[in-house]
């Protein structure tokens, strides 16, 4: 898992929009029962440096719906992403699109 | 444990002799889960010759561990795919070994912080991020056993086997939910 040295509170931007729509592979968080939802939101601003904004949509996504598309791009890039999720907790598989 | 704050770069926070004396064994049983899993791990020339681990292709039986470590693919609990199956294995055995070295990296971080005689502590955002995701997995082990889900009361019946661990668990909850306050706010 990458380290943190600053507080998660940058508001980034990259790779907010990117379009799951040519992307071969595509991560995948699903709902559980334990993790907070606080959590989440830092964990997807902490490894992929997503907006708060963007970062709590994907939340309640994962909460209300029962799964969010978190990232997408090529295999190598969606597991790495997959283990990293792992690492943090979360319940993440991946799929292709 | 009173919460967590943010002071000059840093993250406060205290805790009782006994406090400190539950969260530490609870880190260490969960430390030692995932070590006896890392030991599963296959032994062989080509890994100690190029010094890149493979973990086990299989899942673990445990459900706590395998709460713990996910398939990388959603398989069908029935019937899934051959090709999902394989895919999910080779997966496993490429990546395992970083979910947890990555683990066991945050439980020694939170055991090296933390005194087992309590007190007051005082973290790096760094260290505080490893504690974060150690009482992640400390209560993901606590939350599977006592098979937390959505409906779970704060309290159960006293004759129910899991009533004081389950205060354990909404303990550890609101010590987690609060550091994250501090981490963001």
């Amino acid at each position: 898992m990458e380290g943190m040295t600053t507080p998660v509170e940058a508001e980034q931007t990259l790779g907010e929009d990117t379009s799951a729509g040519d992307q071969p592979w595509q991560t995948i968080v699903w709902n559980d029962p334990v993790n907070l939802m606080s959590y989440v939101t830092y964990v997807f601003q902490k490894l992929f440096g997503y907006s708060r904004d963007h970062a709590t949509k994907l939340m309640l996504d994962v909460h209300h719906k029962g799964r969010a598309i978190v990232t997408s791009g090529s295999k190598e890039k969606v597991e790495g992403d997959v283990a990293k999720l792992h690492a943090a907790g979360l319940w993440a598989t991946m799929e292709q699109t | 444990m009173k919460g967590w704050r943010r002071k000059g770069g840093r993250v406060l926070g205290g805790f009782e002799q006994q406090e400190a004396a539950v969260l530490r064994g609870l880190v260490s049983q969960v430390d030692d889960m995932l070590r006896a899993r890392a030991e599963e791990a296959p032994q062989d020339e080509l890994a100690e010759l190029t010094g890149i681990k493979t973990g086990p292709s299989e899942g673990p039986d445990d459900p706590v561990l395998g709460r713990l470590l996910p398939d990388f693919h959603k398989l069908d609990p029935d019937q899934p795919s051959q090709e999902d199956v394989d895919s999910a294995s080779a997966l496993r055995s490429l990546h395992e070994p970083q979910v947890l070295d990555a683990k066991l990296g945050a439980a020694a971080e939170l055991m090296n912080t933390l005194p087992p005689e309590g007190g007051n502590i005082k973290l790096t955002y760094e260290q505080a991020d490893a504690w974060v995701s150690a009482l992640n997995d400390v209560r993901l082990a606590l939350g599977t056993a006592l098979d937390v889900d959505d409906d779970m009361p704060e309290e159960l019946p006293e004759d129910d086997p899991r009533s004081s661990h389950l205060g354990i668990y909404h303990w550890l909850t609101w010590v987690q939910e609060s550091l994250v306050q501090a981490l963001t706010e």
